[in-house]
Order: C-alpha cells, then sequence, then structure tokens
C-alpha cells in the first residue's frame, strides 16, 4: 500500500508540473497541449471505438508475429546448440542479424510483401526470432553436463531429455530472451506502423502518425501513453510473474 | 501384451534381488594435453549381490571412470562389465548413480526430484508415483522439506533428496561417487549410519568411491586401494567389523589406517 501510494504521488506530481508547464506558456499550446487535452482526446477516442480498435489491431499483429517468431525460433535455438554445423551457420546468422535493428528490416518487408499485413507480421518476426535463437542456444549450452547425464541414469532418453531436463534448464535464459524478443517486435512494428499505412486496419503507430500529420499533439501524446501503458501492462503481467518464479525456484536475487 | 497400470505402491516398493557386478580385464584411457593417460589398466573385480564396496585411491587412480563405466555413461576400451550376468551397453534403471554434487534439478522442488524417475516408469499410476516419492523421501527423513526449491535446502540435506532420487526407481545397484565430499564432518557421520540403515533396510548392492580412508572403511564390506598412473586396482581389505559401525571406534581406526599405510606406499611421490 505504501508503495503503491508513493508510486501514486510519483505520477500525480509529474502531471502536475506538466500542467505548471503549460499554463507558465513556456511553449506553444500546439507543442504541449494541456493534461486536460490529452485526457480529453483519449476519451474521445475511446467513445468513438478509435482506441480500442487500433489497439486490437496493433495487439493482434504484435502476437501474432511475436508467437510464429517464438514458435519458430525456439526449435531453431535448440538445433544450434546441439549440431556445430547449424551453430556455424545459422548461429553466425542470427548473431549477425540480431545487430541490425529491426527496423531496417521494414524497407525490405514493404518491397516483398507490399503494404499488406503479410509486411507487418514478416517485421514483428524478424524482431522476435533472432533473440530467440540466440538465448535458447546459450541457454541450451549453459545447462551443466551432469543434468542430463544424470537424467540418463534414470531412463531418460532423447527427446525425454531435451523436453524435460535440457529446456527447463535453460529456462532462465529462455525467458529473458523472449523478453528482449518483445521488446525488439514492439519496437519495430511502432516503426512500421509509422513508416506505412496499411488498408487493413489502422494500429497505433498509424494513429501516432496521422497525429502528426493533422498537427494534433494531444492526440500524439496520447497515443504515446497508451503505447507505454501496454509496454508495462505486458511486462507485469506477462514477464513479471514468469521471473519471479524462475527466481523463487533459481533462488538467484531478484 | 497388456499393459495395464498394474504396479500397486507396495509392489513398487518391493525388495528386488540385489545385483552382482563382475569386470574383467576392462582399460579405458584418455587423451590430455600431455598425451594419452591410462585411466585403468586391466582391472577385474566383482561385487557380490547386496555387498557394500569401496573403492579408494589418490585422484587419478580411475575409481571415478571405473564407477561411470559401471553406470553406463562412459564405455571401457577393452574388458568386459557385467551387471546382473547382463553385458552393460549403457546407462539404466538398474544401477543408480548419485553424484558428488547433487546434480539435483534446480527448476524441479524436492518432491518433483524425488518424482522424476517414477514417472519414466510407465506401469504406475500418478497416484503411486506420489507415493512412492513420499515414502523415500520419508526414509532420508525429509518429509517436512518436501516442497521446498533446492536451493533452500542446506548440503547435507540436497544429498539426501538426491539419495532418495536414486532409490526410487528400486534400483538393483546404487554407485556413489564421493557423495559426502562437500558435507561438513557432523552432517557426514550423521549420514554414515542413516546409509548403512537404509543399505540394510533396501538391500542394495553398493560401489561407493571415496578418497577418505575412514570413510571408506567404516561404510565397506570390503574397500578396494587403487593406485594412479596407470590406474589399477592395488590391493583389498575386507573389513570385518560388526554393523551399525562407529566412525569413531579404536578397531576401525586401526583397519583405516592399515589401509592408509598401504595407500601412502602405493602412491607415487608428489
Amino acid at each position: 500500500m505504501k508503495r503503491f501510494l508513493s508510486a501514486a504521488g510519483f505520477f500525480l506530481l509529474l502531471i502536475l508540473v506538466w500542467q505548471c508547464a503549460f499554463q507558465a506558456r513556456l511553449w506553444s499550446p500546439v507543442l504541449l497541449p494541456s493534461p486536460v487535452q490529452v485526457a480529453s482526446y483519449l476519451k474521445e477516442a475511446s467513445g468513438d471505438g478509435t482506441l480500442v480498435h487500433s489497439t486490437l489491431i496493433t495487439m493482434r499483429r504484435l502476437l501474432t508475429g511475436y508467437f510464429f517468431g517464438i514458435v519458430v525460433g525456439l526449435p531453431l535455438g535448440l538445433l544450434t546448440a546441439r549440431w556445430m554445423l547449424v551453430r556455424d551457420t545459422l548461429g553466425t546468422s542470427a548473431l549477425g542479424l540480431q545487430t541490425l535493428p529491426s527496423v531496417c528490416w521494414v524497407p525490405l518487408a514493404l518491397l516483398w510483401f507490399g503494404q499488406t499485413e503479410a509486411a507487418m507480421l514478416f517485421v514483428v518476426i524478424m524482431g522476435t526470432l533472432w533473440s530467440v535463437i540466440i538465448a535458447t542456444e546459450t541457454g541450451v549450452r549453459n545447462v551443466p553436463p551432469i543434468y542430463p547425464r544424470a537424467a540418463l541414469t534414470m531412463g531418460s532418453r532423447r527427446l525425454h531429455i531435451w523436453l524435460k531436463v535440457i529446456l527447463p534448464a535453460s529456462l532462465p535464459f529462455i525467458v529473458s530472451g523472449m523478453k528482449q524478443g518483445w521488446a525488439f517486435a514492439w519496437r519495430s512494428l511502432m516503426a512500421a506502423e509509422i513508416y506505412v499505412t496499411i488498408l487493413t486496419g489502422f494500429g497505433l503507430g498509424q494513429l501516432l502518425h496521422f497525429g502528426r500529420e493533422q498537427q494534433a499533439m494531444e492526440q500524439v501524446i496520447g497515443i504515446m501513453i497508451v503505447i507505454v501503458l501496454i509496454g508495462l501492462l505486458v511486462d507485469k503481467t506477462l514477464f513479471s510473474p514468469i521471473e519471479r518464479f524462475l527466481h523463487r525456484r533459481w533462488g538467484t536475487s531478484q | 501384451m497388456f499393459h495395464h497400470k498394474t504396479g500397486s505402491v507396495s509392489e513398487e516398493l518391493q525388495l528386488v534381488p540385489p545385483s552382482k557386478i563382475s569386470i574383467e580385464n576392462v582399460s579405458k584411457s584418455f587423451r590430455s594435453t600431455t598425451g594419452p593417460v591410462l585411466a585403468l589398466d586391466r582391472v577385474s573385480l566383482s561385487v557380490g549381490e547386496g555387498e557394500f564396496v569401496c573403492l579408494v585411491g589418490p585422484s587419478g587412480c580411475g575409481k571415478t571412470t571405473l564407477l561411470n563405466i559401471i553406470a553406463g555413461l562412459e564405455m571401457p576400451d577393452s574388458g568386459t562389465v557385467l551387471a546382473n550376468g547382463k553385458s552393460v551397453t549403457g546407462p539404466g534403471r538398474d544401477r543408480l548413480v548419485m553424484f558428488q554434487e547433487s546434480a539435483l534439478f534446480p527448476w524441479l522442488n524436492a518432491f518433483g526430484n524425488v518424482l522424476f524417475p517414477l514417472k519414466l516408469k510407465p506401469n504406475l499410476t500418478n497416484k503411486n508415483r506420489r507415493d512412492v516419492a513420499k515414502y523415500y523421501l520419508e526414509l532420508v527423513g525429509l518429509t517436512r522439506f518436501e516442497r521446498a526449491n533446492i536451493h533452500e535446502l542446506s548440503g547435507g540435506m540436497k544429498q539426501r533428496v538426491a539419495l532418495a532420487r536414486a532409490l526410487a526407481p528400486n534400483p538393483r545397484v546404487l554407485l556413489m561417487d564421493e557423495p559426502f565430499a562437500a558435507l561438513d564432518a557432523l552432517t557426514r557421520e550423521q549420514f554414515y549410519g542413516d546409509l548403512q540403515k537404509i543399505w540394510k533396510q533396501r538391500k542394495k548392492t553398493i560401489v561407493f568411491v571415496t578418497h577418505n580412508v575412514r570413510e571408506a572403511a567404516c561404510l565397506g564390506d570390503r574397500v578396494l586401494l587403487f593406485s594412479p598412473y596407470p590406474g589399477r586396482l592395488e590391493e583389498e581389505f575386507i573389513v570385518d567389523l560388526p554393523r551399525p559401525r562407529d566412525m569413531n571406534t579404536s578397531e576401525l581406526a586401526t583397519y583405516a589406517g592399515k589401509i592408509m599405510h598401504s595407500l601412502k606406499q602405493s602412491a607415487p611421490t608428489a
């Protein structure tokens, strides 16, 4: 409760400072709208359904792409850890491509897929995939060899060892890779949405873009706040519980 | 054959006959930076059914290698290894290993670790598996800690869980690789008593690797002394003392002294 109150106090203070800056006319109201203007935009946009609709579209793109990124990345990471040949080829490529900012996939995706959902999906998958592959490989290679040896003596074999020993043993690495993949996917999707208009649906990035075109700063700031809130929400509801579980089980400090 | 889940708990806990282990002319060498090292040089020995045998020797004498070969985790370059009359071609549930580090799985709690090998036995129901796991956790005295995460357990408790996990599939042979080396003296002594009790109760053949001569004299029916470079079986001592044995008796000290004396003679000067 005390933590909640101090956090709430902090954000109230932040809004207050913002309001003061607005009233002091430090910047033109076109560049810095008041918190009330932003709030009323958000209220209006939620009221007419724009906001919910765009959020759903963005989340659908993100979750679909992220899901495929993990489903493809995890087995590829396992293969990379298992076979030297895959490590030298795919592993090296993954390492290189991970350093490529995922925004850089956007021009290529547009030329390949046009202004379509497929382009969006492709960008998100490219954002996720390499992190997941590298994290899985690192995780597997850090599993103490005594675990699979012990499992062997207990009658565990090949697939069972991979699924029940090596995979759970590398979970701390895999989860941090998934978290990184999520961050990369989220960033690249926003970049793609701001960069291109896709007629099959306007996501949050597109709302941000329209806000700029109409010089509607309250829309720009409002959407930015929504994007931050979604990021926070995902972290708190999806990753934090998993990480807490890992810390408790492994006894690593939080 | 029908494959019903017929294994009841009492059936699962029934004593299985301990195996005899026969090792004949086993050799094994490793490559090292200074050239090939003969870890085992034509070693022959046999362990009787239900016998407790300790392998003692300085590091490099191949005692752990021999244990791994019996476990089926490593293959000898030449020679034969028979467990229960059958040639050892790989790891098997009839020969369970307890490692020096507990090798417990940190993603499972104590109970989950003991359950792990039982889940690999197809003829048991889940309820029976849980009951069997409970039985072994009680046997090692850790019922209260069954929900504990591994990192919350002390070194001694970890090894107790590891012992329960090794016993759970009801193996015929228990292979122990310096399991108490990292424990403090007091914890170790408690373990000696409990291990002798459990060995008597569950009737296992035990091959126990250690470099601690007193530990070997306290636990073994027989103590086999190995010498290094190349690893050879040097001498054999029969410890003819009543059980349960106490570490701190003068009779035991006499045996340990005799073994220590031979060990010093066989060890190369450092």
